[in-house]
């Protein structure tokens, strides 16, 4: 099984409700830099919604130190205790969803906590879980 | 197993501050002392690190008369301002430095591994190793407690594999402290030759075990053995991105990123070094007729592709990140799994392999005629377990089959070995009587210029014919590219402080391929330059693959693709992103001139370092038979007829050589000259005074050495 935080661009009015509620979870600050959801503006006025997907797991083969793991709920985690900050899996990510910011060693990602889904006013974001592809 | 304590040492654990400790350790194996070093401003600014601070600790303990097995030499191991840093990839390297059995001089070795960046963050910029103990002995550095102790070994093994794993075993708790332990370990090989080389471990947690990394050249492993260590141990715990405390983590964390990405994206269509480590130059190498074989006289064979890195890339196991630091994305360390060796005390059990690198594929397989892949791996797992350097063990097997053929040696004088060409088993079967210390393997282990006085006085070989074919220089035997064809190359093999070792400068491709070098004048530029900028990667503890083994896309429209300046421009923002300090391209060099210059004078010192130590064998400048003119006839005739002037019709094949032969020694001289000139070195090779003291290495011990040597 996989959970996951599921994406409806068309939905998705630009609100930027969902990068704060996620930055001040984590972080305790409202900043976009600091969520991992991003909101990204397109040219044509729409929005393109990013997050962890749960499912390429090219992060958790390239961590070298193997902090990178996988739930028992199917979620890709970051165990902090064994990070050892090196930044592989950002680089490694296709699609920007394993995050940096450099007023943190550790990186981070969406572990389908699903507040964000709960702030969104526009049913842009869902929790749901789905079986394994593959 | 317990090791009981002979000496201890608590010391206070402090922060690194942008990368230095401003201390160093340094421990007497004869007399127990264990104490600390303060680095002064003046040592930090003229030797900056890494090399420049294991010279200069040795330079200080040691005299002109000091020989490699005095109880004063030293091993010394030091990282560097850089190292240890987690996001720029190819940050973790040791470098090594002792007088070396094989030459005399100092020989330094640049080696990943765990050790150097866990010794620097327990606190020392360098460890200086000096005496040596009545008993086998380990030195245990504690960097989560402060702790130094000097232990008895006692019963351990001395393989490597299972050194490694039962110290390992011994010192950590529980398996999570694995990661956190280096050891540092040599091997019975080491302990009866002269090319005895050093394994660095790291935990391989995916594949829960040990993997060794080399400090291969110069017999760094042999004087270890000799100062009765059995192994160094290091434990540091809490490794993080900023160990460092660098000044700006910010652009320490974006530019290690935008390498990240750019290896993660390019490496499949360049070097595939994910994928197949340095090996990926095999075929390259056999294409341009630059891979040795047969003891250097060619430099292509038929069955070349037999050591491919397609062959490699089936036998490494994929898909694990094969970094020997941490944050390595470049990820060259690959592993065979589950090999199972045919000859020798681990005939039939499975076995894991480090590599084979390219140079031990050209050492071990192509210059012996050893075109089968297993034999290669085998012969790699010995050296390395037994702690023997893969590049002299190859060249050295090399040579004594040519010896061989040519009739210096037979049955009766290898003691029953067969050295024909490719016979893999007698070579493993020497790797194994080096190993237990007996019969050739002993006369083999010390090297080839040794071997060829030994021949001389022993068999009334010829002396002239032995010095053309023994490849080595200064005493180290050549590494596994042929340079015959590539005057810059010549230089950048036989120029070097350490011998012939490619590590200070590779200039084939730019020479001969791409004819870039076309004068003396710019093959001396290559020879001053790239020497230079190479020694900072071991003022640093960095690698120098990331630098060139990977490029930016566009590098090839850049004004000097061949320095990769997008890169270099990655360096000094890293320098100056962790010291603080901000450097030039300009400083940079300088940095490393002042250290490099600083090797020639102790070279000097120890009575070697001027214009004769610096010439070649004739193999590596061209061909010394028959044979091997007529195997390349139109090349030769060519270079005769356009460059000599000589009209090679009706001149006999012996004729022909004699005249390639001056020519071609006449052009190394001319490079000698231009190459001394553009170091700022005297026609005899020595540093000038004013030279020493425009870069800053004015210290006046130095001066007073060189001016002893001035005429």
């Amino acid at each position: 099984m996989i959970k996951r935080l599921k994406t409806y661009d068309a939905n998705c009015i630009g609100c930027l409700s969902c990068t704060h509620v996620c930055s001040y979870l984590y972080f305790k600050e409202e900043n976009p830099d600091k969520s991992s959801i991003q909101v990204e503006d397109r040219p044509d006025g729409t929005f393109h919604l990013v997050t962890c997907d749960q499912t390429c797991r090219l992060c958790v083969a390239e961590c070298p130190t193997m902090a990178i793991s996988v739930s028992s709920q199917g979620v890709v985690m970051i165990n902090r205790n064994l990070c050892i900050h090196c930044l592989a899996c950002v680089a490694v990510c296709p699609i920007q969803a394993m995050r940096s910011h450099p007023d943190l060693l550790v990186p981070f990602k969406c572990i389908a906590c699903g507040q964000c889904a709960k702030q969104c006013p526009s049913q842009a974001l869902e929790i749901i879980t789905e079986e394994a592809r593959g | 197993m317990t090791h009981d304590v002979l000496k201890e040492y608590r010391y206070q654990l402090k922060p690194v501050v942008r990368g230095y400790n401003h201390r160093t350790l340094y421990v007497n194996l004869s007399n127990g002392e264990i104490r600390e070093k303060p680095v002064s401003e003046e040592m930090r600014k003229k030797f900056i690190g890494g090399k420049g601070f294991d010279l200069k600790l040795m330079w200080d303990a040691t005299r002109e008369t000091t020989q490699w097995d005095d109880p004063e030499n030293e091993i010394n191991i030091a990282m560097g301002p850089i190292a240890g840093n987690t996001n720029y990839p190819g940050s973790g390297k040791s470098i090594v430095t002792t007088i070396s059995p094989a030459t005399r001089i100092p020989v330094d070795c640049n080696v990943g591994g765990h050790f150097g960046p866990y010794l620097k963050f327990s606190g020392f910029d360098a460890l200086e190793i000096q005496g040596k103990a009545d008993r086998e002995t380990l030195l245990y550095i504690d960097g989560d407690q402060g702790l130094v102790q000097i232990l008895l070994a006692g019963e351990i093994p001395s393989d490597s594999h299972l050194l490694t794993e039962q110290l390992t075993e011994h010192f950590a708790k529980d398996e999570r402290e694995k990661q956190h332990l280096s050891i540092v370990s040599a091997g019975r090989g080491a302990e009866h030759t002269w090319i005895g080389c050093l394994n660095f471990s790291y935990y391989d947690k995916r594949r829960k075990a040990m993997r060794l990394k080399q400090a291969g050249r110069g017999g760094t492993g042999t004087v270890f053995r000799d100062k009765k260590l059995k192994a160094l141990v290091v434990k540091f715990s809490s490794l993080k991105g900023d160990s460092n405390h660098p000044a700006d983590l910010k652009t320490v964390q974006e530019t290690g990123l935008r390498l990240h990405r750019e290896i993660l994206a390019l490496d499949d269509e360049q070097c595939r070094m994910r994928r197949q480590g340095t090996a990926h130059l095999v075929e390259v190498m056999n294409d341009y007729d630059l891979l040795p074989v047969m003891n250097f006289r060619y430099g292509s064979h038929p069955e070349g592709n037999k050591l491919a890195s397609w062959v490699w890339e089936k036998r490494f196991t994929q898909n694990i990140p094969d970094g020997c630091w941490f944050g390595c994305t470049l990820s060259c360390a690959h592993a065979v799994d589950n090999f199972e060796p045919k000859t020798g005390p681990y005939a039939g059990q499975k076995v894991m392999i480090d590599g084979p690198e390219y140079e031990t594929v050209a050492g071990c397989g192509s210059n012996p005629s050893i075109f089968d892949p297993e034999a290669v791996l085998e012969i790699n797992f010995y050296c390395d377990t037994y702690g023997i350097d893969t590049i002299s063990f190859g060249t050295i097997t090399a040579f004594v089959m040519d010896c061989y053929q040519n009739g210096i040696l037979n049955r009766e004088r290898t003691g029953g070995l067969e050295f024909t060409w490719g016979n893999w088993r007698v070579a493993c079967e020497m790797l194994h009587q080096m190993a237990r210390g007996e019969g050739f393997g002993l006369v083999a282990g010390k090297g080839v210029r040794w071997m060829k006085a030994y021949f001389v006085k022993e068999y009334g070989a010829d002396a002239g014919f032995l010095d053309d074919i023994g490849m080595e220089g200064k005493g180290l035997e050549q590494s596994e590219y042929q340079s015959k064809e590539s005057l810059a190359q010549q230089g950048g093999y036989y120029m070097t402080n350490k011998g012939p070792q490619h590590d200070e400068a590779w200039l084939i491709f730019m020479d001969m391929v791409n004819n870039r070098l076309p004068t003396f004048e710019a093959k001396a530029e290559a020879l001053h330059y790239f020497p230079l900028f190479r020694t900072w990667f071991g003022l640093q503890g960095l690698c120098k693959l990331p630098w060139n083994d990977i490029e930016p896309a566009d590098n090839a429209q850049q004004a000097e693709p061949n320095k990769v300046p997008e890169h270099v421009q990655n360096y000094l923002d890293l320098y100056t992103a962790i010291t603080g300090e901000s450097i030039d391209k300009t400083e940079m060099i300088r940095q490393s001139e002042r250290v490099y210059n600083f090797q020639r004078v102790f070279n000097l010192r120890l009575g070697h370092g001027k214009r004769i130590d610096d010439h070649p064998p004739y193999r590596a400048v061209g061909p010394v038979t028959v044979e091997e003119y007529e195997s390349r006839v139109e090349r030769y005739d060519k270079q005769l007829k356009e460059q000599v002037g000589v009209d090679p019709a009706d001149r006999s094949t012996e004729e022909k050589l004699v005249i390639l032969r001056k020519f071609r020694l006449d052009q190394y001289e001319q490079l000698l000259d231009a190459v001394y000139g553009r170091r700022g070195w005297t026609p005899d090779g020595v540093p000038t005074p004013e030279h020493l003291t425009a870069i800053g290495m004015d210290l006046p011990e130095v001066l007073a050495l060189v001016s002893k040597h001035l005429r």
